[in-house]
């Protein structure tokens, strides 16, 4: 479990960045933490595997104090996807790669070997497993850094902003691939600006301003609001503005709120003439 | 007339198995603003540089087939030739800003041609107005945010004044608002400059409802090329995989369910919603 | 490191920071030459006094003591040095003499690192590229030192975050021996490097669709004029190079010696 208490957080140049963030994820949820650039979305998660420290309040991760614990410890169990795999591949090949961090928290060689071999197949990376990583292509890379994490099967995994620069494909599978992990009872935490993938997925999203949580629930219901949207300076997901939109034009039809998923707008559609012809 | 057009264009990168393209033959006329989509490796970065020159020039490697820029002939003109007709904004903000302040890195192309420096002025405060970015004019790039980087590069391909700017991915890194900003302001330019704009991008969500025409690449080849409204209704868009905008896919669905949805299909949520409405009101 | 704060530009604007970058690099060059000029205390200590105005004029009183600080970690070995090997040859006998000399050498060096300091904080990197430029340097070099400048931050932050990253897989930076501490910084510097790499190739595209290479005379936006303040500075420095000539060849400065033989008489 992860609990953050009235959690402040100030850069040395002097921005406040978290302003009293008081939120606990609990084990194997799936949490989408969102909101514009500058919100304080990645600084709050940083705090998670203790790259941060908080400069007032408490951070709490399996009841380890962050302030009191090592990066390399909290890293064991919370898995840190950075953004651009580029600024953490250096090895010759893939599998050296792969071992890097498992070597760093200190697993046995043959242990290490397995693990290498379960991550790459997981991945369908099998066939890179001797080449080197800088050949690969971006998306391929972007899966080796995801595999590098994974060998060590963290109990957390934070992704930040994974869906960059992915095309739909990609994406769909990345969906996938999270909701993989969530049958495997991870935690999974994304920072994530992209509302129609996080639509799709349907977490519990914690959406931020300014360094605060403005609201904290089901993406069903955060996402279709476009008070609280327009608060962060969130653009709804398409399927929402539309709902959005013709509530506030057709009052009387009494459409139903919280719909953010393309099948179940055609579905309240079609019902809605069904039942008027 | 045509301001860019490609016959059977083909290239290889030198040292690679394959081509990156393959037969690929377009037309872009004046004043389009094409959108150019496909999944990631489908050959939208190789062609973008096609069409400056970068590709025969600076990347050699094997390049078969013809594409004209301007009615000029890429493979027989130096880039910093086409590069008066041609500007191509890149996906990284940050590297293509080379300068310490905003109105010197506009100015930069306007320098390597040698322009005087009154019409200099002239064109980088112009340029930068049109951009919103005349009131970053002396800050380094460093300081500035992913959105206004990318303002600013989209300034000094402006302030070059060419037929055609092409923007490959420029809000990857944006976040939607950002990349809204952008797509407003090259819209701006299509709309009032009559500059042909060549897009690719993959969120045709934020996208699709300004494209005169889209391209639809994949593995190198040219799948789809059409109007938009056709081209993104059919199968094979989906099939191909590309992030079809979801007012556009409902829309598919409810007909596909019989609901008489009037109009060419929608490519925003503004346009689905006045279909739904209309509709849902008149039953 | 300090000495390094004394060299970063800070943009203020004060009499200073406006004067030709050429201009400031004559005094500077002048205030050198003339320091070369005497291994005497006395001039090298009013060489020294009379650049704080400059200092105080154009508002960098704080990094310069910065820098100031840093130099004198440097100074103090430079003056021991000096000192221990005039000591030793003089037969290990401590001389007034000794002391002057050693006093000397540093005293250029602080004076030197003094000028050095003004300059570089009020002169931004591009002035500093404009004027190279229009000493005809040629603009490869020039761009070559802007864009360099232009990018340190940027590769500072990437390596902050290139650091966030292997740490987040057990990296551990401070443990270990001497030698692992050095192993330790591969993940950070490979990543650095390529991105490095990644990133000439990605701005030769740009540069090249800028028109790179059109024509070989190219233009500016900017053009450094002389100004006022430039004359009186180019003034200023011709006249300490002139009051340092003549002085050097007239006037007998008393050597700390005799300074000290005057005081204490009885």
């Amino acid at each position: 479990m992860i609990e953050t208490k009235d959690l402040h957080f100030t850069y040395p140049n002097g921005v406040e960045a978290l302003r009293g963030l008081t939120v606990t994820i609990r084990d194997g949820e799936f949490v989408a933490i969102m909101g514009q650039n500058g919100a304080g979305k990645t600084t709050l998660v940083k705090h998670f595997n203790g790259l941060l420290k908080p400069t007032r309040g408490q951070v709490l991760v399996d009841t380890l104090d962050v302030t009191k614990t090592s990066i390399a410890k909290l890293s064991r169990n919370v898995g840190f996807v950075f953004q651009n795999p580029d600024h953490q591949l250096f090895s010759e090949t893939v599998e050296e790669e792969i071992s890097f961090a498992l070597r760093n928290f200190g697993f046995n060689e043959d242990v290490v070997e397995n693990r290498v071999t379960w991550a790459l197949n997981l991945l369908s990376l099998t066939q890179y497993r001797k080449t080197s990583p800088f050949v690969l292509s971006g998306g391929e890379r972007k899966r080796v850094a995801l595999a590098s994490v994974l060998a060590w099967d963290p109990k957390t995994l934070i992704l930040d902003e994974p869906t960059i620069g992915q095309d739909y494909q990609q994406k769909e599978k990345l969906r996938q691939f999270i909701m993989q992990m969530e049958t495997q009872e991870k935690t999974v935490i994304i920072v994530s600006h992209d509302v129609e993938f996080v639509a799709e997925c349907n977490p519990r999203v914690i959406l931020m301003q300014a360094g605060e949580t403005i609201a904290d629930g089901e993406a069903r219901r955060i996402l279709s609001d476009p008070g609280t949207l327009a608060e962060a300076s969130v653009i709804p997901p398409q399927i929402a503005q539309i709902f959005i939109e013709l509530g506030g034009q057709l009052p009387k039809l009494n459409l139903p709120k919280q719909t953010i998923d393309l099948y179940e707008a055609r579905e309240k559609i079609r019902k809605i003439l069904a039942g008027k012809t | 007339m045509a301001i860019i057009e490609t016959q059977d264009l083909t290239y290889t990168y030198s040292g690679a198995a394959k081509p990156s393209i393959t037969d690929v033959s377009m037309r872009i006329e004046q004043g389009e603003f094409t959108l150019i989509t496909g999944p990631s490796g489908c050959g939208k970065t190789t062609l973008c540089r096609c069409f400056n020159g970068l590709i025969p020039h600076f990347y050699q490697g094997e390049l078969k087939g013809k594409i004209l820029t301007n009615g000029l002939n890429v493979a027989e003109h130096p880039t910093h030739e086409l590069a008066k007709h041609v500007g191509l904004v890149f996906q990284n903000p940050e590297n293509q800003l080379f300068a310490l302040s905003v109105e010197k890195d506009v100015a930069f192309g306007l320098e390597n041609l040698g322009v005087p420096r009154q019409e200099m002025r002239r064109r980088v405060d112009e340029a930068m107005k049109i951009t919103e970015t005349y009131d970053l004019r002396d800050r380094p790039p460093h300081e500035l945010s992913g959105g206004q980087q990318q303002r600013v590069a989209i300034a000094s391909v402006l302030a070059m004044q060419p037929e055609v700017i092409v923007l490959d991915e420029p809000t990857s890194f944006l976040d939607p608002l950002s990349a809204k900003k952008i797509f407003e302001v090259i819209y701006n330019l299509n709309r009032t400059m009559a500059i042909t704009v060549i897009l690719v991008e993959h969120r045709l969500d934020l996208t699709a409802k300004y494209a005169s025409h889209i391209i639809v690449m994949n593995e190198g080849k040219v799948a789809l090329d059409g109007n938009p409204h056709e081209v993104l209704r059919s199968q094979d868009a989906l099939l191909i995989g590309i992030g079809v905008p979801k007012a556009t896919r409902l829309f598919e669905l409810l007909s596909m369910d019989g609901v008489n949805l009037s109009g060419t299909i929608p490519l925003s949520s503004e346009e689905m919603t006045t279909m739904l409405k209309e509709v849902l009101t008149h039953r | 490191m300090s000495v390094f704060d004394g060299l970063k530009f800070r943009k203020v604007y004060s009499p200073i920071h406006s004067l030709d970058p050429r201009v400031k690099f004559i005094y500077v060059c002048a205030v050198f030459v003339v320091a070369l000029l005497f291994s005497q205390i006395i001039p090298l200590l009013i060489l020294f006094a009379i650049q704080v105005p400059f200092v105080l004029l154009a508002k960098v009183t704080s990094n310069w003591l910065r820098s100031m600080k840093g130099a004198a970690f440097f100074a103090a070995i430079i003056f021991l040095t000096n000192f221990i090997i005039s000591f030793i040859s003089a037969g290990y006998a401590v001389t007034s003499q000794n002391i002057e000399n050693a006093a000397g050498i540093t005293l250029r060096f602080i004076v030197l690192i003094e000028s050095f300091s003004v300059f570089f904080l009020t002169t931004s990197p591009d002035h500093l590229g404009l004027a190279l430029e229009q000493t005809h340097v040629p603009y490869e070099l020039v761009f070559a030192f802007t864009t360099a400048v232009r990018f340190v931050p940027v590769i500072a932050e990437e390596a902050q975050t290139i650091m966030d990253a292997q740490k987040a897989r057990g990296l551990e930076l401070e443990r270990g021996s001497f030698l692992k501490r050095i192993r330790n910084y591969i993940p950070i510097l490979i990543p650095l490097i390529v991105s490095a790499i990644r990133r000439s190739l990605e701005l030769a595209e740009a540069m090249e669709s800028r028109a790179w290479g059109a024509t070989k005379n190219r233009t500016n936006l900017y053009a450094l004029r002389m100004h006022k303040g430039d004359i009186i500075l180019l003034a200023i420095s011709a006249g300490t190079i002139a009051a340092g000539i003549y002085v050097r060849r007239f006037v007998t400065i008393p050597s700390l010696g005799n300074l000290l033989k005057n005081i204490f008489k009885p």
